[in-house]
């Protein structure tokens, strides 16, 4: 193993702790979804170093997926935000409670 | 493969951007501007992948996540106006920053000290399963290969994903034709503003 495979790997985990704090401590909806996409592309990160290293698609294909699938979960999210702040403007994340039936 | 020094130069260059723009993303207030540094950390991330021979995923990465994925938030920020500023130094439960920050930081010294102490064994898995990087056949046509053969049932799953959360979308962000607004808890929360009728029409 190259040391700077070591780097990309450490750079992820970086970024996803970065993205995990944000999640947990921000309060505005929209920032939240920001800080998802940050760990997600840690993830990303992480796919392509270890499919460069073991010298396999496979992490660029998973990669792939994992866009879809936010761009996906952002587009839903971003619904959520819309109808959550059409009812109360400056709704914060502790407002979304009021979803339950 | 031998690593070459600009391969150093650009990621550590890179390495700076992705950590200085995800650090913007959880620092300013302003969610305009939060999502103006989540573009530095995704166009580093793009470099990232070029670096580490990925060309076709740092173009996706460009097109799907800066220019569809922030876009897309810009224009929530814009059109809801909620571009207001959070108030960052009251702290709304006590302890969540301090748990917060140790959770984050257990994460990453636990990766961390996983790679670090791993050394030549962190990657023991068989290589090259399912197809193997070949150099002289450019990295799109690789990929598009293994997309149509060996994963086509995933790509047809996601073409379902994609049709689902459009629908999703539009159900969700449909105006419904009475709106009550949800009455206000506290005091210290304002009363919704009524929904103008002229408003409405414009958009049915």
């Amino acid at each position: 193993m190259r040391s700077i495979d070591a780097g990309y790997l450490v750079l992820a985990a970086i970024l996803f702790s970065i993205g995990a704090f944000g999640l947990l401590v921000r309060r505005n909806p929209l920032v939240m979804l920001m800080c998802v996409e940050l760990m997600l592309n840690a993830v990303n990160l992480t796919f392509v170093a270890f499919g460069m290293m073991l010298g396999d698609l496979a992490g660029q294909v998973t990669v792939l997926f994992v866009l879809v699938v936010a761009a996906a979960e952002v587009v839903v999210g971003l619904g959520i935000v819309v109808a959550m702040a059409r009812r109360r403007p400056g709704a914060t994340a502790d407002d979304i409670r009021v979803l339950r039936g | 493969m031998e690593t070459t020094a600009v391969e150093y130069v650009v990621f550590a260059l890179c390495a700076v951007i992705v950590l200085a723009g995800a650090f913007g993303v959880i620092w300013f207030r302003n969610p305009v501007q939060a999502a103006l540094s989540l573009v530095a950390t995704l166009f580093g991330v793009a470099v990232l992948f070029l670096n580490m021979n990925a060309q076709f995923l740092a173009a996706v990465q460009v097109i799907v996540y800066t220019g569809a994925i922030v876009v897309l938030i810009l224009f929530v920020i814009m059109l809801l106006g909620v571009d207001v500023e959070e108030d960052l130094e009251e702290e709304p439960l006590v302890g969540q920053r301090v748990i917060a920050l140790v959770i984050a930081a257990g994460v990453a010294g636990l990766v961390v000290a996983g790679v670090t102490l791993g050394g030549a064994d962190l990657v023991s898995g068989a290589r090259s399963v399912t197809g193997s990087i070949v150099d002289d056949v450019s990295n799109i046509e690789q990929i598009g290969r293994l997309l149509f053969t060996e994963y086509v049932f995933a790509l047809e799953i996601t073409a379902v994903l994609l049709t689902i959360a459009v629908i999703a979308a539009v159900v969700m962000s449909r105006r419904p034709s009475e709106v009550e607004p949800l009455p206000a808890e506290n005091a210290s929360m304002e009363p919704p503003e009524p929904m103008e009728p002229e408003a409405e029409e414009v958009f049915d």
